[in-house]
C-alpha cells in the first residue's frame, strides 16, 4: 500500500486566532495535548508513589504510631496508627493510579500524541476534537478518582482488581460504598477516554502517513503505539462491560457476580451469579493491559537505543513481528491469573501453554536490544541509561514470569509477594523507565529546552539501585509464603524473621522516592530555564526532528517532508555522518538495505 | 501540633532536595549543561554500567546469604516434591539466563561506550541469529511446559475414592472452619440459607434434613492423619477467600456460590517438621527476634512475647477485608491413631443441634 500523502496541505495556523483557552486549555493540537497528558500523568504519579511510601512505612514498622499518618490520614489513623481498611485502600488506589492513570494514560497518552503525527509526517491527529475530548475525559476521571479519596468511608479498597463480592457489598468493607461507586464511574470515563484516544491513533497511523512512509518504514515507536491502541480497543470495552455489570449488581439488585451470600447476619437475595465470571471479564482486559503499559515503553526504548547506539535497531522485522506476536498472545493468556480460581484445571493447562509462549517474542526483543548495543558507539545520556535500565528490569522481571505462568508453580506463589516483585519489575519499573527515557529524550521536542544531564544521571543511578533494592528481596518474602495485601505479618509469628527484609525494602523505597524529587526539579526547572534546544540534539533520523523547535500548528512550515528511507540508517557505510535523516533521498546506487 | 510539625518537616525536606539540586546544578563547571553526553560522560557512565552489573550479582548473592533461610522448608505433601523439583529446575534456568543476559547487556554498555569520531558497526539484521534465539527458547519452554503440565494434571486430578478423607474448608470474614464428613464419608448438603437455623449453632449451614449431614463434624482447627489423601472441598459464605497452605504447596480459592476442590496427601507430621534441621534453625532465629522485641515491650511495661513453636498454618490469600491479614487456622498433621483419638472427642452435627 502506498501511503496516503498530503492529506491536508494547507497550513492550519491561518484559520483561527488562538486564545489562551484554545491554546493551553481546550487545545486540539496534539503537541499541547501530549503535554497535558504528561503533566496530569506526573501529577497522578506523585500521588500514586506517595501512597506506596505511606504503606511501606506501615509494612516496615507495623502498627506503630507516626505523625505523618496522623496528618495525612486523620481519623483513618487513630492516634497515628494506620487503620487496616486504609492500608487496603492505599494499595488499591496505588495500583489503580499507577496502572491506569500513570502508565496507560500518562505514558501512552503522552507519547502516542506527541510522536504519532510527528514521526509519520502528519499535520495533526485524524481528529483533533476527539483527541481533546479524550484528554478531558481522562482529566475528569482523574479528578473523580482523587475525589473518591475524600469520601466519608474512604476510597475503594478491594484491590485494584476489585473482585466482587468484596467490591460489591458495602457490608464487606467500608471502601465498597460510595468510594467504590466513584471508582467505577471514574474507570468508565477513563475507558471512554482511552477508546477515543486509541481509535484516533489507529486511524491516524493508517491514513495520515506522509508520502514514502510505508508501514515497513515506520519507526518502532509508532509500531508499538499502533499495536497498543489496537489491544486497547479490543480489550478495554470488556472491562467497561464488567464495570457496568458490577454497577448493576451493586445498585440494581442483579446477580451477575453474586450468589449464596451470608454477611453481617443476613442472607442476601443474590442467586446464580459467579465471581469467576467477573474474573474472566476483568482479566480479559487486565492481562492485555500489562502490554498496553509495556509495549509503548518498549517502542520508546527501541528508538532511543538505536539512536544512541548510533546503530540500526537489530532485527527490525523481528521486532515488529514480536510486537505483533506479543499483542496477539496477550489476548489469550488472561486465565493465568486464575489458575486457582476454581476454574476447570484443563483450562489451566491451556493458559499455561499460551502464557509461556509469550516468553519467545519477549526473549527475541531482549536479545535484539543487546545485539543493538554490540559494537555501537553508545551515547550514554540519561534517556539511554533509562532505556538500558528498562532492558535490565524487563529481563529480571520477565524471567520470573516463567514460574508464575506455569500453573503448577503458581499454586504456591500465587498472590504472594513473589507476584508483587515480578510484576513491579517487569511492567511497573520497566514502564516507568520507558516513561522517564521518553521524557529525557523528547523533552527538547516538547518544551524546546534541554534537561540537565547530571541531575538525570543522579536520578537514574539512585532509582536503578533502589528499584532492585526494593524488588529483589521481595521475591524472598514471597517464596517464604507471605501473601500480598497483608496489613502486617505480625499476626503470624512464623513470619517474624522477614521483618528486617521489610525494613530494608522500605528504606530503598524512600530513597527511590527522594530521587524522583530530583527528576521533578529537573523537569520543572528545565521547562523554564533549561538550555535552548537545537533542532536535532541527538542527531536522530526520525521525522520529528525535522520540524522546527518552536511549536506551530500543523508541525511543518510549508510542505510535509517526504520520506525516502527507514528510520535506522545510523552509521551506514558510504555516508559521511553517522546518521541519515529519513527525508534524505537514497543516493544513486545506494540500497535501502531493508526488506 | 504534631500535624503542623510533620507537615513543616515534609515541606522542608522538599525544599532541601530542591535546593541541593539547584546547588548541584550551579556548582557544575560546565554551566548550562545539556543532556548531550560528551566523551567524559560516556566514559563515566559506561564504567558505572559495569559496576551496576557487579551490584546486581552481589545483591543476588547477598540476598541468598542473608535471607535464604526464610524460604519455605521441604514440602510436607506427597506432590510437594514434584513441585519443588520443577521450581528448582525453573530457578536454575532463570539464574543461568539472568546471569548471562545481564552480563552481556551491561558489559556491552561499558565496552562500547561512545567516543567522538568512532563509528558504530552497521549491522541491521541476521536471520540466523534471530532463528537461534527464537528456537532455543522454544525448545527450553517446550520442555518446561510439558513437565509443568504433567505435574499440573497429576496434582489437579482429584478422583473421589473411599480411602480419601473428605474435608470441607469453610471461609468467612475472617476465620476458617473445617467440616469432616463423619462415619459415612459423605458431606451433607449445605447452603448459607441454613446458617440461621438452630440459633446460630449451624456454623457452616448444613441442611438438617439431609441425613448425610448429621454425622458431620465442624471444627476450628484442622487435623489431618499423615499418609492419607485428603480431598478438600472449599466454600465461602461472603466474599472470595483463598485457602493457602504453603508448607503443603497447596492453594485454592473459596468462591461464594460454588464448591472448589484441591487434594493432597500430607507426608510429614507436625512433630517431624519441628525436628527438621532447617525448621529448628528457623524457629531459633524467630525466637531470638522475639526475645529482642520482648525487651522493648517489657521496657514499656507490656507483656513479653511467647516463644514460638512451629505449626502448619492455613492462611487467607485473597484480599477479603480489614482482617484479611489475620485470617488463619492451625493445621495439625499427626499419626492416624492420634487423629482418630482427636476425632472421637469432637461433636457431630446431630449432637450440636440437639
Amino acid at each position: 500500500m502506498s501511503t496516503a500523502a498530503h492529506v491536508h496541505e494547507e497550513d492550519h495556523g491561518h484559520h483561527h486566532k488562538e486564545t489562551f483557552m484554545t491554546k493551553y486549555i481546550f487545545s486540539q493540537d496534539h503537541k499541547m495535548i501530549a503535554k497535558q497528558y504528561l503533566i496530569t500523568g506526573l501529577f497522578m504519579g506523585i500521588i500514586g508513589i506517595a501512597m506506596s511510601l505511606l504503606f511501606r512505612i506501615q509494612l516496615a514498622w507495623p502498627e506503630q504510631s507516626f505523625a505523618i499518618f496522623d496528618v495525612l490520614l486523620g481519623k483513618w489513623a487513630p492516634e497515628g496508627v494506620m487503620d487496616p481498611n486504609v492500608y487496603l485502600a492505599l494499595v488499591t488506589i496505588h495500583g489503580t493510579i499507577m496502572v491506569f492513570f500513570v502508565l496507560t494514560a500518562g505514558l501512552s497518552g503522552t507519547f502516542s500524541n506527541l510522536l504519532i503525527p510527528l514521526q509519520i509526517g502528519a499535520r495533526d491527529m485524524a481528529s483533533g476534537l476527539l483527541n481533546m475530548i479524550s484528554f478531558w475525559l481522562f482529566f475528569l476521571s482523574s479528578m473523580i478518582m482523587i475525589t473518591s479519596l475524600f469520601v466519608e468511608a474512604g476510597p475503594a479498597a478491594a484491590g485494584w482488581t476489585i473482585y466482587p463480592p468484596l467490591s460489591a457489598l458495602p457490608q464487606a468493607q467500608p471502601g465498597s460504598g460510595l468510594g467504590m461507586t466513584l471508582w467505577l464511574v471514574s474507570m468508565a470515563i477513563f475507558i471512554a477516554s482511552s477508546l477515543l484516544g486509541s481509535l484516533n491513533y489507529i486511524v491516524t497511523v493508517i491514513n495520515l502517513r506522509t508520502k514514502g512512509m510505508s508501514m515497513s518504514r515506520l519507526p518502532l515507536t509508532i509500531w508499538a503505539f499502533f499495536v497498543t491502541a489496537i489491544i486497547g480497543v479490543v480489550s478495554f470495552p470488556v472491562l467497561l462491560s464488567a464495570a457496568l455489570l458490577l454497577i448493576m449488581d451493586r445498585s440494581f439488585g442483579t446477580s451477575f457476580f453474586l450468589s449464596d451470600i451470608f454477611i453481617q447476619g443476613e442472607v442476601l437475595h443474590y442467586q446464580g451469579g459467579s465471581p469467576v465470571l467477573y474474573e474472566h471479564l476483568f482479566w480479559f482486559l487486565g492481562h492485555p493491559e500489562v502490554y498496553i503499559v509495556l509495549l509503548p515503553a518498549l517502542g520508546i526504548t527501541s528508538e532511543i537505543i538505536a539512536t544512541n547506539s548510533r546503530k540500526p535497531i537489530f532485527g527490525y522485522r523481528a521486532m515488529v513481528a514480536s510486537i505483533l506476536a506479543i499483542a496477539f498472545l496477550s489476548t489469550i493468556v488472561w486465565g493465568h491469573h486464575m489458575f486457582i480460581s476454581g476454574m476447570n484445571p484443563f483450562l489451566g493447562s491451556v493458559f499455561t501453554f499460551t502464557t509461556l509462549l509469550i516468553a519467545i517474542p519477549s526473549a527475541v526483543k531482549a536479545f535484539n536490544y543487546i545485539t543493538t548495543l554490540w559494537k555501537g558507539n553508545l551515547q550514554l545520556n540519561p534517556a539511554m541509561l533509562f532505556s538500558i535500565g528498562l532492558v535490565s528490569t524487563f529481563i529480571s522481571g520477565g524471567l520470573t514470569g516463567i514460574i508464575l505462568g506455569d500453573s503448577t508453580l503458581d499454586i504456591n506463589v500465587h498472590d504472594t509477594y513473589f507476584v508483587v516483585a515480578h510484576f513491579h519489575l517487569v511492567m511497573g519499573i520497566s514502564a516507568l523507565y520507558g516513561l522517564f527515557a521518553g521524557v529525557y529524550h523528547w523533552f527538547p521536542k516538547m518544551f524546546g529546552r534541554m534537561m540537565n544531564k547530571n541531575l538525570g544521571y543522579i536520578h537514574f543511578w539512585v532509582t536503578a539501585v533502589c528499584a532492585y533494592g526494593v524488588f529483589f528481596p521481595m521475591h524472598f518474602i514471597g517464596m517464604a509464603g507471605l501473601p500480598r495485601r497483608y496489613y502486617t505479618n505480625t499476626a503470624f509469628p512464623y513470619f517474624d524473621d522477614i521483618a528486617d527484609i521489610n525494613v530494608v525494602i522500605s528504606l530503598f523505597a524512600f530513597t527511590a522516592g527522594a530521587a524522583q524529587l530530583v527528576f521533578l526539579y529537573n523537569f520543572i526547572h528545565s521547562i523554564f530555564y533549561g538550555k535552548a534546544a537545537e533542532q536535532n540534539p541527538w542527531k536522530s533520523n526520525t521525522l520529528e526532528w525535522t520540524a522546527p523547535v518552536e511549536h506551530m500548528h500543523g508541525n511543518w512550515p510549508g510542505e510535509i517532508p517526504e520520506v525516502h528511507r527507514w528510520a535506522y540508517d545510523y552509521s551506514k557505510p558510504g555516508q559521511e555522518e553517522d546518521w541519515v535523516s529519513q527525508i534524505v533521498p537514497l543516493k544513486e546506487g545506494e540500497e535501502e538495505l531493508q526488506h | 501540633m504534631t500535624a503542623i510539625l510533620t507537615l513543616t518537616v515534609l515541606v522542608l525536606i522538599g525544599i532541601a532536595v530542591w535546593q541541593i539540586s539547584k546547588m548541584f546544578e550551579l556548582s557544575q563547571t560546565e554551566r548550562n549543561t545539556t543532556q548531550v553526553a560528551n566523551d567524559k560522560d560516556n566514559d563515566t557512565q559506561g564504567k558505572l554500567m559495569f559496576a551496576f552489573l557487579a551490584f546486581i550479582y552481589i545483591l543476588t548473592l547477598y540476598s541468598f546469604y542473608a535471607w535464604g533461610d526464610v524460604l519455605l522448608p521441604e514440602a510436607a505433601s506427597e506432590h510437594g516434591s514434584d513441585y519443588d523439583n520443577l521450581m528448582w529446575i525453573s530457578f536454575a534456568l532463570i539464574f543461568f539466563v539472568q546471569t548471562i543476559t545481564q552480563a552481556l547487556l551491561h558489559y556491552f554498555s561499558y565496552k562500547y561506550r561512545g567516543e567522538k569520531g568512532k563509528k558504530a558497526l552497521f549491522y541491521a539484521d541476521n536471520d540466523r541469529l534471530e532463528a537461534i534465539w527464537t528456537i532455543i527458547p522454544v525448545i527450553t519452554l517446550a520442555g518446561l511446559i510439558l513437565y509443568g503440565l504433567y505435574t499440573w494434571t497429576n496434582i489437579m486430578t482429584v478422583e473421589e475414592n473411599d480411602e480419601a478423607l473428605v474435608v470441607e474448608l469453610y471461609a468467612q470474614q475472617f476465620n476458617w472452619k473445617a467440616r469432616y464428613a463423619g462415619q459415612d464419608g459423605v458431606l451433607g448438603d449445605a447452603n448459607v440459607r441454613f446458617l440461621q437455623d438452630f440459633e446460630g449453632k449451624n456454623l457452616v449451614g448444613i441442611d438438617a434434613t439431609d441425613p448425610n449431614g448429621l454425622d458431620d463434624v465442624v471444627v476450628q482447627e484442622l487435623h489431618l492423619p499423615v499418609g492419607r489423601e485428603v480431598i478438600f472441598k472449599m466454600r465461602s459464605q461472603d466474599v472470595l477467600h483463598s485457602a493457602y497452605m504453603p508448607h503443603f504447596r497447596a492453594q485454592m480459592n473459596c468462591v461464594p456460590g460454588m464448591i472448589t476442590e484441591f487434594a493432597f496427601t500430607p507426608i510429614t507430621t507436625t512433630e517431624e517438621m519441628r525436628q527438621n534441621p532447617d525448621m529448628i534453625a528457623k524457629v531459633k532465629k524467630i525466637n531470638k527476634i522475639r526475645v529482642e522485641n520482648s525487651k522493648e515491650l517489657i521496657a514499656n511495661g507490656e507483656e513479653a512475647l511467647e516463644p514460638y513453636i512451629f505449626d502448619y498454618i492455613l492462611l487467607c490469600n485473597k484480599i477479603c477485608g480489614a482482617s484479611h491479614y489475620n485470617m488463619q487456622m492451625k493445621i495439625v498433621v499427626e499419626s492416624p491413631e492420634e487423629y482418630e483419638q482427636w476425632m472421637d472427642q469432637q461433636q457431630t452435627f446431630a449432637q450440636v443441634i440437639q
